[in-house]
């Protein structure tokens, strides 16, 4: 049987429920704000949003499979190629002419991310900067709900605010069977034009893919 | 029109804070775990509730600012009002939400129905969910807390869950 045909990011975004992001901002914001006060080190603070943000990516990957239809995909690779034909033209504002082909599997963290950033946090995400042999890419974000209202102050330079995110993409990426390091390159909190996370494709271990149930 | 995001980032963000309160940072201490998550909320609360104010004459008493909260800022943050309110005029306050968002959808702990028929496992485990669910409403707690606190209404809250999905928020106010 077909899988139903994918939803775009957007589609998805206008079906589900939503929350005033106003409130989602300025809980987050409290989070890192108490972390900072209870784990006094800024590196703790940064693991332990990452960490948070992976819990949480471990799990939204379900949410994001169940919603954009692509649940019933036989293995990976159909996975990867589904989403990527029906989902990424659709939720990029302006569409892909390349679609980088090192792979069909490495082509979920475009779809993942672009898709999810979308459906999930209501922004546009772009997957570019991939390298020669398809192993590492950079998404960018133009927009973030995470940071609006925020500035840091000169004591915590050294933090990754929204390393929240990082941990999410990893996580995500995780649960079909991506290993990968999630860093940031460009953070607007520290005055760069936008927010890059830079994603290196570790390990990939396609036998341990859940999804291969019954035709 | 404003900007938002989807549910499921508040509820994941939400629940994440509390397990990594309650399970990581201060796995045996509750209490401590609790006034954390309290603290947030509060944050919250005080935040929102300078934003929501903004345009508005000062309330003239505590019923006005309490009413405020049952209606206009309950309404930004889960897009309905509180549907009940009821008070015994001394400075206490009962808020009932009949159907409360952030512990509608939570599930029970899987670990009450395995195995075991005796009787006391299953209320240690049933003890053990409400306490796992209480955790999540020291946020709403300290939200509202922090919302009357910027009011300038001193006060303390507490939940009760005893008629899930109802829930009622208990504010006294400090004289």
């Amino acid at each position: 049987m077909a899988p139903v045909a994918p939803r775009s990011g957007d589609a998805i975004f206008a079906s589900v429920e939503r929350v005033n992001a106003e409130l989602f901002t300025l809980t987050y914001g409290a989070i890192v704000r108490q972390l900072l006060t209870d784990l006094e080190e800024v590196d703790e603070v940064n693991k332990q949003l990452d960490q948070m943000g992976y819990n949480i990516g471990i799990r939204l990957i379900d949410e994001f499979l169940a919603k954009s239809n692509v649940s019933r995909c036989i293995d990976f690779k159909e996975t990867a190629e589904v989403i990527a034909k029906g989902l990424v033209l659709a939720s990029l504002k302006s569409p892909v002419k390349h679609l980088p082909c090192h792979g069909s599997a490495f082509k979920a963290i475009y779809d993942i991310t672009s898709v999810g950033f979308k459906m999930f946090l209501g922004v546009t995400a772009s997957v570019t900067n991939w390298d020669a042999d398809g192993t590492c890419c950079s998404i960018v974000l133009e927009d973030n709900p995470l940071v609006d209202f925020v500035e840091l102050p000169d004591t915590c330079q050294g933090l990754y605010y929204c390393n929240i995110l990082s941990g999410v993409v990893r996580g995500a990426l995780e649960m079909v069977s991506m290993k990968t390091e999630v860093t940031w390159v460009r953070d607007m909190l520290r005055g760069d034009d936008v927010f890059e996370l830079q994603v290196k494709l570790l390990k990939q271990v396609p036998e341990e893919y859940p999804y291969k149930d019954d035709e | 029109m404003a900007r938002e995001v989807s549910e499921i980032c508040m509820d994941s963000v939400l629940a994440e804070m509390v397990a990594s309160y309650c399970n990581r940072f201060y796995a045996n201490k509750p209490d401590l775990a609790a006034r954390r998550i309290e603290a947030i909320g509060y944050q919250v609360g005080h935040q929102l509730s300078e934003r929501y104010t903004m345009e508005r004459p000062r309330f003239s008493d505590h019923l006005e600012a309490i009413k405020f909260i049952c209606k206009d800022f309950w309404s930004e943050i889960f897009k309905k009002q509180i549907d009940n309110l009821k008070t015994n005029h001394r400075g206490t306050f009962v808020l009932q939400d009949n159907k409360f968002r952030w512990l509608a959808r939570m599930s029970v702990d899987p670990s009450a129905d395995n195995g075991s028929n005796e009787d006391s496992s299953a209320t240690v485990a049933e003890s053990k969910a409400a306490q796992a669910m209480s955790m999540h409403l020291y946020f709403p707690c300290g939200i509202i807390r922090g919302a009357l606190s910027n009011l300038g209404i001193p006060c303390a809250v507490s939940a009760d869950m005893s008629n899930l999905p109802a829930c009622s928020f208990v504010v006294r106010i400090k004289a």
